[in-house]
């Protein structure tokens, strides 16, 4: 299309139909992140409905079937629906302009990718409205509690998950593939922005995992439905397997998560130190230690469950060593800021905070990999903590850091850096009050995922649920701000817009036109 | 063509949203289906979907290759899509087979209340010591398990009741009257068969391609024919079902998941035989071919997994 893409001037109907039928991988990039925003302020709702339950002691505002359903929901949707498709939708945007390619290796497929995701959050959330409620057995549907004792809408999360994971695996493919065979010439693997280096080793993890969590819902479907045995030790099987078979899983999905959070921050730093990224090689190989880590520590979710005890020194010792190369990362962090010119608009405000609050995160990961002490705190508020700590303080900052560092590039407007600050200085203020006492409730005992508590409780708990309305609201500003900029900011068409930015999105025009690079750049 | 460049880029495409609707709604009629009183109808109607999608989705692919709008570097984009789609479901089937070892070498000895293996804890654990005296008193660690734990406390009463006989392995001088090991032999052999019709077809040599090729299809059914014979066998006459256990789960599962994934692999070989008939592939522009025995020979090498560890090793 010569003259562009559709816009609304065309009408609706064509506004519309770029937007479905689209292969472009900006197109699909910007539904991907608003998909995963709207899914963020849902998950957050049932977060916040949460934390006002908890407000108090005692039952208040909803009944603990309903509790049980919305811990769940907020667990699947915030995983799910919010922080995966977020940082699929940045490497949509940014993957390509970062290699020198005209677009993904794969168009149609990326824009199927993204299309089942509203397909399956739909059969998701609209378990709610069933009779039986939605799932209410944890975001890691341990069974039995997914399969003996799971109502009936439970096939519906069975069948959600599914295409969820094809969505995932096309997706990841796709991102192989572009990377693999789409950089342009002189753009070497040892070139690539860390960014790049990052996604691909978590679609990789995203590849091999993915499946292993279809089998694993297709044994719960199996059990429930077709008599078979998996999870019954009275047939010869073992609940216990659905927890081995998860974690396969759900490790690396951790780091799924997390290492694109990596990667926004190793751009961002840099930028605003005016330096460039300390130790890029060990960074590289930093990331792929983690992603081969991520496979064999999954037992230390299970220290509780009864395994012998080479199996809990094994999985003790082997997760203490991603300490090392996590470390690695952090301290490469903090030296490239070392002596850097720094300024500290909002991107760097929010990786800033990623350092020292996922650092803080990663700490408390060691105190519960200490399999004799993960006795004390195995299934307490100190795991929420601990893992809000690295979701929320990590992934969340870090995709929020993203949105202000490259929206201006995006949309070719500068955001509201007062606004912005405000926003993080919200956030951060909130999320910390959120969750710290959290840390506290765990150690003196408060179990996780109950409606009720102890009086012991109540004082933190308040505490927790201002924070996390604080927390609640700063997202908020931070909707109002992407709106006002994208309509209402201030226009640039400076191709750097940061003065200390490198990399080939930033040779481009600002703002980044439909097509880049349809003939690859030659890189130096 | 949208861009001047060298690399295709559709420019929009309705085939995406239609696939994705198929999907929705194949899941949201399959939940409904396994739903107590449920019916098939959602399901079928999202598989028409899907299927139709699918058909034209290829055809628009294999029409945009004729065209020569395909580069070799989309080529090789599709390359990779393939190896990699390979890949994740190699990691499918090695769910299946880890759950298969977990329940062989832990799980069975820890209900009869035994150590697992020496090296790895040497005196049964507590709990396994609880298991034999409190919960499954009588059962038995073997593989495979005629009885059931729950079978070994409830006897007849029992909800999930062991196999007559098992998929035993009867010794390597009597494979010649068993099953499994011509289902083994023709498979191996349509490897060998698809790998002969892929040299032809790179010598150009089209006839003998389509023989082979034709006669791999064949070997596929084949083997699909014996499996069902196989099944039928299990469950009128050695009292094995999906219900048996956990070695009737095991059993029909991967075996299951492999027979669908050689239907797939079967359904691929045999749309590249009619293109093949059509005229379709040269010597060097075959990747639809090649990507079907790929896939080909992967359900092959998780055979060969299948006949050692399920069949073999009881």
């Amino acid at each position: 299309m010569a003259h562009g893409p559709a816009t609304l001037a065309d009408g609706w109907g064509k506004y519309i139909s770029r937007w479905v039928f689209t292969t472009n991988h900006k197109d699909i990039g910007t539904l991907y992140l608003w998909f995963s925003f709207a899914m963020f302020i849902m998950g957050g709702a049932f977060a916040m409905i949460i934390r006002a339950e908890l407000f108090q002691p005692g039952m208040q505002l909803i009944k603990p079937e309903f509790f049980n359903q919305m811990t769940t929901m907020h667990g699947l949707v915030m995983v799910f629906g919010a922080i995966m498709p977020a940082f699929v939708g940045l490497a949509n945007w940014l993957i390509p302009m970062m290699i020198g390619a005209p677009d993904m290796a794969l168009p149609r497929m990326n824009n199927l990718s993204f299309w089942i995701l509203p397909f399956a959050f739909a059969i998701l959330t609209s378990t709610l409205f069933m009779e039986g409620g939605g799932p209410n057995f944890g975001w890691t549907f341990y069974a039995p509690l997914s399969t003996t004792y799971a109502p009936d809408t439970v096939n519906y999360f069975i069948f959600g998950v599914h295409i969820m994971g094809a969505s995932s695996i096309m997706g990841s493919i796709n991102i192989i593939a572009t990377v693999m065979n789409m950089r342009a010439p002189g753009m070497t693997y040892m070139k690539m922005p860390l960014f790049v280096w990052t996604w691909v080793i978590t679609a990789f993890l995203l590849v091999a995992v993915m499946p292993v969590l279809a089998g694993a819902v297709t044994m719960m479907l199996m059990d429930i439905n077709f008599g078979t045995s998996f999870f019954d030790a009275a047939g010869g099987g073992d609940p216990v397997l659905f927890q081995h078979v998860f974690w396969f899983f759900g490790h690396p999905e951790v780091y799924i998560i997390i290492l694109p959070a990596f990667g926004v921050v190793s751009q961002i730093i840099p930028t605003f130190s005016r330096k460039p990224l300390f130790g890029y090689s060990s960074m590289v190989y930093a990331t792929a230690a983690i992603a081969f880590l991520s496979f064999v520590v999954w037992a230390h979710h299970m220290f509780t469950v009864g395994m012998p005890i080479a199996g809990e020194l094994y999985f003790m010792y082997a997760t203490m060593l991603i300490a090392v190369p996590t470390g690695v990362k952090v301290f490469n962090w903090i030296t490239t800021m070392y002596r850097g010119s720094l300024t500290f608009e909002t991107p760097m405000l929010f990786s800033i905070a990623f350092v020292i609050l996922f650092t803080f995160g990663g700490f408390t990961g060691m105190m519960l990999s200490i399999a004799a002490a993960d006795m004390q705190y195995h299934d307490t508020y100190f795991v929420v903590a601990h893992f809000h700590y690295v979701m929320v303080a990590g992934a969340v900052f870090s995709g929020t850091a993203a949105v202000y560092y490259w929206l201006p590039k995006w949309c070719g407007k500068m955001y509201d850096e007062t606004m912005g600050k405000v926003q993080f200085w919200i956030a951060f203020i909130g999320f910390n009050i959120a969750f710290m006492p959290q840390h506290f409730l765990g150690l003196a005992g408060m179990p996780r995922r109950y409606a009720d508590y102890g009086l012991q409780f109540a004082d933190w708990n308040m505490v927790s649920s201002i924070g996390a309305f604080m927390y609640g609201g700063a997202q908020i500003l931070f909707l109002f701000n992407v709106i006002r900029t994208i309509g209402w900011g201030k226009p640039t068409d400076d191709p750097k817009v940061w003065e200390g930015a490198e990399g080939l999105e930033w040779t481009v025009p600002t703002p980044a036109p439909y097509h880049t690079f349809a003939t690859p750049p030659e890189v130096k | 063509m949208s861009t001047e460049g060298t690399y295709y880029v559709p420019d929009q495409s309705k085939l995406p949203i239609f696939a994705a609707t198929g999907m929705g709604v194949m899941a949201y009629g399959a939940a409904s289906w396994v739903l107590e009183g449920g019916t098939a109808t959602i399901f079928l109607i999202g598989s028409l979907i899907m299927a139709a999608v699918l058909y034209k989705w290829w055809s628009i692919v294999i029409d945009e290759n004729m065209r020569g709008l395909a580069s070799p570097q989309l080529k090789q984009s599709y390359v990779l899509g393939m190896l990699w789609f390979i890949f994740s479901e190699v990691m499918f089937f090695a769910c299946f087979f880890g759950a298969l070892f977990y329940v062989r070498v832990l799980v069975s000895s820890w209900i009869g209340g035994e150590a697992a293996v020496g090296w790895f804890d040497d005196t049964p654990t507590d709990a396994a010591a609880a298991n034999a005296e409190h919960l499954y008193p009588g059962y038995e660690n073997v593989w495979p398990p005629m009885v059931t734990p729950d079978q070994a406390v409830n006897g007849d009463a029992a909800q999930f009741k062991g196999p007559d006989e098992a998929m035993n392995n009867p010794g390597i001088l009597n494979w010649v009257s068993w099953l499994p090991f011509w289902n083994t032999v023709v498979l191996l052999t349509s490897s060998f068969t698809v790998h002969v019709a892929h040299v032809a077809l790179k010598d150009d040599n089209r006839k003998k391609f389509n023989r082979w090729l034709g006669i791999t299809v064949g070997l596929g059914i084949f083997f699909l024919f014996l499996q069902a014979e196989e099944y039928i066998h299990a469950y009128q006459e050695l009292g094995l079902t999906l219900e048996s256990g956990i070695y009737g789960t095991t059993f029909f599962m991967l075996t299951g998941f492999h027979g669908m994934h050689v239907t797939l692999g079967t359904v691929m070989l045999l749309i590249q035989w009619l293109r093949g008939l059509k005229g379709h592939f040269t010597h060097d522009d075959q990747f639809g071919f090649e990507a079907a025995s790929w896939y080909w020979h992967f359900v092959d090498v998780v055979w060969v997994g299948l006949f050692i560890f399920v069949y073999i090793l009881t």
